[in-house]
């Protein structure tokens, strides 16, 4: 049970901090061209963002939250299970970040999730 | 249709740079913390941590995973999340052919086909629309 609300915690909390980080990135736009000093701009804005610090704090929790979940299960059952965490991201995106899956990108994802929960487990 | 396909390339040639900058820094850590006995107790665990910040290995990995970073903030600002987090996964593919290649570590069939599936996904996911919110 333990075991489970903390999977529940880490996926969760990994997928809304890349989620608030893509959507902040998105807000303070890319850099016009890629030169170093376009770049360097870009990361002003980026580390200026508030959505950024609130995706990198979520991902701090992430963190801490699998390093309870290693101190308890085993990695070969940790990992593979985290690979959910694509589709649960892919959900994530197209509802708060109203972006388009088509049948190809969500197979693709399938297939991303089963390939690593498999070269866990093996 | 041209501006799709540029964009494809530009956001799959900085994928391909990203995920060759965290796995070069994932070995680069492994190099340079298998050098470094560690040991649970406190004495030893600061002297690992004075060996860590003195070791060459170690810095090259974490500026290796600073760029890749920055690589991934970058791709964000352009490129859907839901494109950008499975395309990068084929760093698994990378990571296990350095661990074999630079490391001499094994890796078991099943861990292949595992590595297999995620190419495949990896093919799927890249011939969609990079970028389907907003206009770029």
């Amino acid at each position: 049970m333990r075991l489970l609300i903390f999977l529940l915690v880490a996926v969760l909390a990994s997928t809304a901090g890349e989620i608030a980080i893509t959507h902040g990135m998105k807000k303070v736009g890319g850099p016009e061209h890629l030169a170093p000093r376009a770049i360097v701009a870009f990361l002003g804005r980026a580390l200026g963002s508030g959505w950024f610090w609130l995706g990198t704090l979520l991902s701090a929790l992430y963190f801490y939250a699998m390093l309870a979940l290693l101190s308890w299960a085993p990695v070969s059952l940790i990992v593979p299970a985290t690979a959910l965490s694509y589709a649960v991201g892919v959900l994530g995106a197209k509802l708060l970040l109203s972006e388009r899956v088509s049948p190809g990108r969500w197979a693709g994802v399938a297939l991303v999730c089963a390939g690593v929960a498999l070269a866990w487990v093996a | 249709m041209s501006s799709i396909r540029q964009l494809r390339t530009k956001t799959l040639v900085l994928v391909v740079l990203m995920v060759a900058a965290s796995s070069v820094g994932d070995i680069f850590l492994k190099q340079g913390m298998d050098r470094i006995p560690v040991h649970l107790d406190m004495a030893s665990l600061g002297f690992a941590f004075a060996q860590t910040v003195a070791s060459g290995p170690i810095w090259l990995g974490i500026a290796c995973l600073l760029v890749s970073f920055v690589l991934y903030l970058m791709l964000l600002s352009w490129a859907d999340y839901s494109y950008v987090m499975p395309v990068s996964s084929f760093g698994y593919a990378v990571v296990a052919l350095l661990a074999v290649l630079v490391l001499g570590e094994s890796v078991t069939l099943g861990r292949w086909a595992g590595v297999g599936l995620i190419c495949v996904g990896v093919g799927l996911v890249g011939r969609t629309e990079p970028r389907t919110t907003g206009a770029s």
